[in-house]
């Protein structure tokens, strides 16, 4: 078995869907940070079968972990600091996203207004629905796990 | 700064102040003649409507102001490629409030985003037209004097219609309203609008054929049903005469009922309907100057 070391400060991901985890990284931009990120893909899970998960080593007040409630609430994030785990944090659908998707309207200002930025409201948290800030289509289950 | 984007951008209090100033505006118009001297009214028309353009144009001059806008895409800046946000900058510094009318849904709330003035939706493809449910429920209230326990048939392309969906999505918000759905199989009230009407335990029923309910009614919404609408035109001929109002249909309502329609009309109410004194879509009409003029003296805090 593979094995990664602990990391100092920052977060751990983990139960993330297996194959999701660059999906996660390229919405949270860990591109864009100048920080350790492991990317384990096809962990063994008892829980799952198999998993993913990251570890990002960071200043945790980096992070905006919003989204990822949005992607998968069922990941379970990690807050470490001085190599514990001081913190799971629960995830809450957030109230609003933006350009983490795209609307699909062809009817819709943003579909003409390229500089546009992409906004989603959450308009019923019971069923995870969430619709474009301008023409309030909504956005789908099935286009959102595509 | 106010805008508005939908009809229930307005709580139903701040609607009862908005219709009783209309009100006061249809009974003393002569007091009012002189509130907006001075200011200007943009009419941004990214599509022709020559109705809703001409209804804000007669609202602001009959209030004192000025109007200058345009009235479709090609005599604008937006034909030179402008943005919604960068054209409503500049119209800010011309004109003191504005009426937007846009093919594309969404585009008169990314201008009031951007806005140092307040913005009205005009219309926005086929999501909202706040201004004509204000209409429409202005016309209820001012002619039954409340706009609570009613049964109101809305008629046609109930699928399409967003006319219908706003009127429904601002009557819900009243007590002991009963809808009666009447179309064609093919254009039925989308299911998010039925089940919205489940949860809050709402009456409604469905039909096809209009006579069957007409002396149930309070109100007939009426739309037009669109030949294009229809799968095959064998449907069509078949269906198009249940949702011709006339004067037969008329007999079987009652004396109070009163017929409403967005208007333009095509066919699908005839003209012999018009001398009937229960068809108030022409006051109607009237009621949207009305209505509009009470919004540009809200949202400019004139009042």
């Amino acid at each position: 078995m593979l094995n990664v070391g602990k990391i100092e400060e920052g977060f751990v991901l983990d139960h993330i869907k297996a194959g999701k985890s660059l999906d996660i990284y390229e919405h949270l931009q860990l591109d864009k940070l100048d920080c350790t990120v492991a990317i384990i893909k096809n962990a063994r899970s008892d829980k799952m079968g198999k998993k993913d998960i990251l570890k990002v080593e960071c200043d945790i007040d980096m992070l905006d972990l919003d989204v990822l409630a949005y992607i998968d609430h069922n990941i379970t994030v990690n807050v470490i600091k001085n190599g514990e785990i001081v913190e799971k944090k629960e995830l809450i659908l957030p109230r609003q996203i933006k350009n983490v998707i795209k609307c699909r309207n062809p009817r819709c200002i943003t579909s003409i207004e390229q500089e546009l930025p992409h906004i989603f409201c959450l308009a019923d948290a019971e069923r995870e629905v969430y619709r474009c800030k301008y023409c309030e289509e909504k956005y789908t289950e099935s286009a959102k796990h595509r | 700064m106010r805008h508005l984007m939908s009809p229930l951008d307005f709580t139903t209090e701040e609607l009862d102040r908005l219709f009783d100033l209309a009100n006061d505006i249809e009974r003393t118009p002569g007091k009012y003649a002189h509130s907006c001297d001075g200011r200007i009214l943009a009419t941004c028309f990214y599509e022709p409507s020559t109705r809703t353009r001409l209804s804000f144009e007669s609202a602001m001059t009959r209030l004192g102001g000025q109007v200058i806008g345009f009235s479709d895409a090609a005599s604008s800046s937006a034909s030179k490629g402008e943005s919604v946000s960068d054209t409503i900058r500049i119209i800010s510094c011309y004109a003191d409030i504005c009426a937007m009318r846009h093919p594309k849904e969404g585009a008169p709330m990314v201008a009031a985003e951007k806005s140092e003035i307040p913005v009205i939706n005009a219309g926005d493809g086929g999501h909202q037209h706040p201004t004509q449910t204000l209409t429409d429920l202005l016309t209820i209230r001012s002619l039954k004097g409340r706009l609570d326990h009613f049964t109101i048939g809305l008629c046609g392309d109930l699928k399409f219609g967003r006319t219908v969906h706003s009127l429904i999505n601002a009557l819900v918000r009243y007590e002991g309203i009963r809808f009666v759905f009447i179309s064609p199989e093919e254009l039925r009230v989308p299911d998010y609008i039925t089940d919205m009407l489940k949860e809050k335990q709402i009456p409604y029923e469905e039909v096809i054929r209009l006579e069957n309910v007409m002396p149930d009614l309070d109100f007939l919404y009426m739309t037009r049903v669109q030949k294009e609408r229809f799968f095959n035109e064998e449907d069509y001929i078949r269906l198009k005469d249940f949702y011709i109002l006339d004067t037969a249909k008329m007999a079987l309502a009652r004396k109070d009922m009163l017929v409403l329609h967005p208007l333009p009309r095509v066919n699908e109410i005839s003209v012999e309907v018009d001398d009937d004194p229960r068809a108030a879509y022409f006051r109607q009409a009237r009621y949207g100057v009305y209505v509009r003029m009470a919004l540009i003296l809200t949202l400019l805090n004139i009042i």
